[in-house]
């Protein structure tokens, strides 16, 4: 195999928001690269849709300590609020920056960023919803992705596209580069650099329904937990209310933010009963579980009760043209539903992953739960768990975490950079990933090892035993599911032999990478025996702040079992009250 | 239903020569024709190549020729195609592997007209106002994907490759059109060039081809006439 030698003095994974974003501030200061197993404009940030929160206060009066209030209350306490203070002060210079980049807002009539609302934020804690999702119409992620994009491209920034990273070289602690594949010819990269910063995404592939794109395979966190170093509150996954039906697509929250409401198969506007005062605008994890159970009750609309329904029909053609026109041609394209005239069959959908890679607010990676910083690794946006969003994540912070958290850690990697010397890698640094794409192509194919069967059966089983409602009893039986899976993943074989675009063969690599991701989480939502935000143990009903008031961190053994240890939430102004809207 | 899938492959590495793959798969009427092409690396062929990410039509990485039409493999039914279907990498650009092409010159030609905000003006500390009819303007452009499904449905860029491309010109129309942007006449100057705007013929393919519905054809002309309008 052909190995390549560079050298760098940072290098960033991933060419989302949070990638772009660090590469941004770091890229001036440094020699820097920014690796993509995409494109860059391909990356998952694009299909963001409704807004990105700011208290501009351009439609009414907003401050960004309601908004901080609004995430504390959202992540039902589990966020630090030092680090959410950070987000939410922070959120107001990063969207005026977009803006001062090119960004093409939606607009007022005063010629100001237009504002709309979104779940779970309000004014004066809690009082009224508030108008403060910054957006451009329905594609504000594409319009981010976009404008940072052409930044990148405006300052020279260096990107290797189509190389995917396989491994990180850290040694006694300390960050000495990157391995990585070259897509398009199979040849092995060296990327000596002492910085790196991960922002490679979520994991969202871990269930069947997913909002989420088929890259999206945690192969960031997974790199660092195949080492034994831990992910925190992997137990925190997101299921977004409005995914089309089957097919999981995102419908924005905004849908619901203009006015749209849900609706059960007896026209009953079920909102109502979950979320008295903000009802359809609720928290993402309330929304979610109130659908389930209306689905579970056979209040579910369609054939199988299965779906309910979500009601544009009295906005008004010209609302849904202006503001939301990529969602309501989702709908027309893929369901064949005028949305003007007809409601939407909708299901809750794998969305989000609250936890992540355990990082400070500079985006410094943990390497325990005691707060030990590995010297030179940087983490930021859905990879990362700093953590802002706790236990469940409001619409438009994630936008907004990508901005804050991506300058934050490329602003680390500078002042790291500029403080120690160049790191070298010995030419057989690469031996471990060799030896193991070698011994993937060596391997004679066999349909019960290839990738997808393993993959389905994965999909399939989280999306029973480990979604929106979990026991100990499904959870358990998940957990021999994955070991199972994991045995037969250690024979994986792949039928293509090629090095040109073997995209099979990285498939092999990343499921490995999604069954990590659904092994931490299971874990960590076995151990813990409450109920918080977007984690529902039927077993345990209400929220245990006396004993769980901590995130977790789940980390794996060279013999591949895992350990679920604490760490405890950082409080500050807001004291942990029942969560009621 | 039962679907005979028709694919033209190639492989640099192994291959003299395209061929035709025929592969025969169960679908439902509203899969996605990438749904179907899934199936067939999943369970028959998985050498089969083919880049894909968001899989509803907002990343732009499948764009293809399905029944000779360039689509994005993701937002075209089963039920809106007829069977047997015929896949074809899209073209003008050079076939790496079966549907998977070359992106480089593509993104070389976005990237010449300076795809970002030309600005010298000092901004503040808050946003520059900006009327919705002045964003109005360039909405349809700032849709853009680049995907390369209009370049490459283009009858001048199959035979003059060096020609800058509807895309670029989407992109470079975003700027020329955005009140804000002052680089207008250093665009001007590199689209009035020899493999310019004045390529375009106006064949109107590439507003046919765009998964954005983006009027691409009519953007094409606005461009031209602010040439015009500024030499």
């Amino acid at each position: 195999m052909k190995v390549v030698k560079h050298s760098f003095d940072g290098v960033i994974i991933g060419a989302g928001g949070a990638g772009l974003r660090a590469a941004i501030e770091a890229g001036p200061h440094m020699n820097l690269a920014v690796i993509s197993k995409l494109y860059p404009t391909r990356s998952h940030t694009g299909a963001a849709q409704g807004g990105m929160g700011a208290a501009l206060a351009n439609v009414e009066e907003d401050n960004w300590n309601w908004h901080a209030f609004d995430t504390v209350k959202g992540s039902d306490y589990l966020a630090d609020q030092p680090a959410v203070d950070i987000l939410c002060k922070e959120a107001i210079d990063s969207v005026i920056e977009l803006e001062h980049w090119g960004l093409p807002f939606s607009r007022l009539e005063s010629g100001k960023i237009a504002q709309r609302k979104f779940g779970g934020h309000t004014v004066r804690e809690g009082e009224a919803p508030a108008f403060r999702a910054c957006y451009a119409a329905d594609r504000t992620g594409h319009m981010i992705l976009q404008t940072l994009y052409q930044k990148c491209v405006s300052m020279g920034v260096k990107f290797f596209d189509e190389f995917q990273v396989l491994d990180i070289k850290i040694d006694d602690g300390v960050c000495k580069g990157v391995i990585a594949y070259e897509i398009l010819t199979g040849d092995i990269h060296i990327f000596e650099s002492r910085a790196v910063t991960f922002a490679t995404g979520g994991f969202g592939k871990i269930y069947k329904v997913s909002s989420n794109a088929h890259s999206l395979t945690g192969d960031g966190p997974g790199m660092l937990f195949q080492k034994g170093l831990p992910l925190e509150d992997m137990e925190f996954y997101q299921f977004h209310p409005t995914g089309i039906y089957r097919l999981g697509i995102l419908l924005s929250e905004a849908a619901r933010g203009e006015g749209g409401i849900l609706i059960n198969k007896n026209g009953e506007r079920f909102m109502e009963r979950y979320a008295p005062s903000i009802k359809d605008l609720a928290p993402r994890d309330m929304v979610s579980r109130a659908i389930a159970t209306e689905i579970r009750e056979g209040n579910g609309a369609g054939p199988n009760n299965d779906y309910v329904l979500l009601d544009l029909t009295h906005l008004g053609e010209d609302v849904l043209r202006e503001k939301l026109p990529d969602i309501t041609d989702f709908v027309r394209t893929y369901v064949k539903i005028e949305p003007i005239t007809d409601p939407i069959p909708v299901q809750p959908t794998a969305h989000y992953a609250m936890g992540g890679i355990p990082t400070n607010v500079n985006g410094e990676v943990f390497s325990d739960e005691k707060g030990t910083i590995l010297q030179g690794v940087y983490a930021a946006g859905e990879s990362a768990c700093v953590s802002v969003h706790g236990a469940n994540r409001l619409g438009t912070n994630s936008l907004l975490d990508i901005v804050v958290f991506g300058r934050r850690a490329g602003k680390s990697m500078v002042d790291y950079v500029s403080k120690t010397a160049h790191m070298t890698l010995s030419d057989n640094s690469a031996e471990d990933v060799i030896n193991k794409i070698t011994a993937l192509l060596e391997r004679q194919h066999n349909e019960e090892y290839s990738v997808s069967n393993i993959r389905e059966e994965l999909q399939e089983s989280m999306s029973s035993n480990a979604q929106i409602f979990r026991t100990e009893e499904k959870l358990s039986k998940q957990t021999e599911i994955l070991e199972n899976l994991r045995n037969r993943s250690k024979n994986i074989t792949v039928s293509d032999k090629g090095k040109v675009f073997n995209t099979e063969l990285l498939d092999a690599i990343e499921l490995e990478n999604l069954l990590d991701m659904a092994e931490a989480t299971v874990a960590s939502a076995l151990e813990r025996k409450e109920s918080r935000g977007a984690h529902t143990r039927e077993d345990y009903p209400e929220r245990d702040d006396l004993n769980f008031l901590k995130h977790s961190f789940t980390s794996k053994d060279t013999s591949g079992k895992i350990k679920v240890k604490y760490k405890d939430v950082e409080l500050g102004k807001y004291p942990p009250m029942e969560r009621k809207y | 239903m039962e679907l005979e899938i028709k694919i033209l492959r190639y492989n640099t590495e192994s291959d003299e020569k395209a061929h035709w793959d025929i592969f025969h798969v169960e679908a439902l009427p509203d899969d996605r024709i990438l749904d179907v092409l899934l199936e067939i690396k999943s369970h028959k062929d998985g050498s089969l190549a083919f880049r894909y990410s968001c899989a509803h039509g907002v990343c732009g990485s499948d764009a293809m020729i399905i029944n000779g039409e360039n689509k994005l493999a993701c937002q075209i039914l089963v039920s809106e195609v007829s069977n047997p279907i015929k896949i074809e990498p899209i073209r003008g650009l050079p076939v790496i592997k079966d549907l998977i092409v070359d992106m480089n010159d593509f993104f070389d030609s976005y990237k010449k007209i300076l795809p970002y905000l030309i600005s010298e003006e000092s901004s503040g500390d808050r946003e520059r106002l900006q009327s919705p009819e002045e964003i109005e303007r360039i909405e349809d452009t700032t849709k853009c994907i680049l995907c390369a499904a209009c370049t490459t449905s283009c009858p001048v860029f199959w035979t003059a490759g060096s020609f800058i491309g509807p895309a670029s010109i989407v992109n470079a129309h975003r700027f020329i059109f955005d009140s804000r942007d002052q680089g207008k006449i250093q665009r001007l100057e590199i689209l009035k060039g020899i493999n310019g705007a004045f390529r375009c013929r106006t064949a109107f393919n590439c507003t046919n081809a765009c998964p954005r519905g983006i009027k691409v054809t009519e953007a094409i002309q606005e461009v031209k006439r602010e040439i015009a309008l500024n030499s």
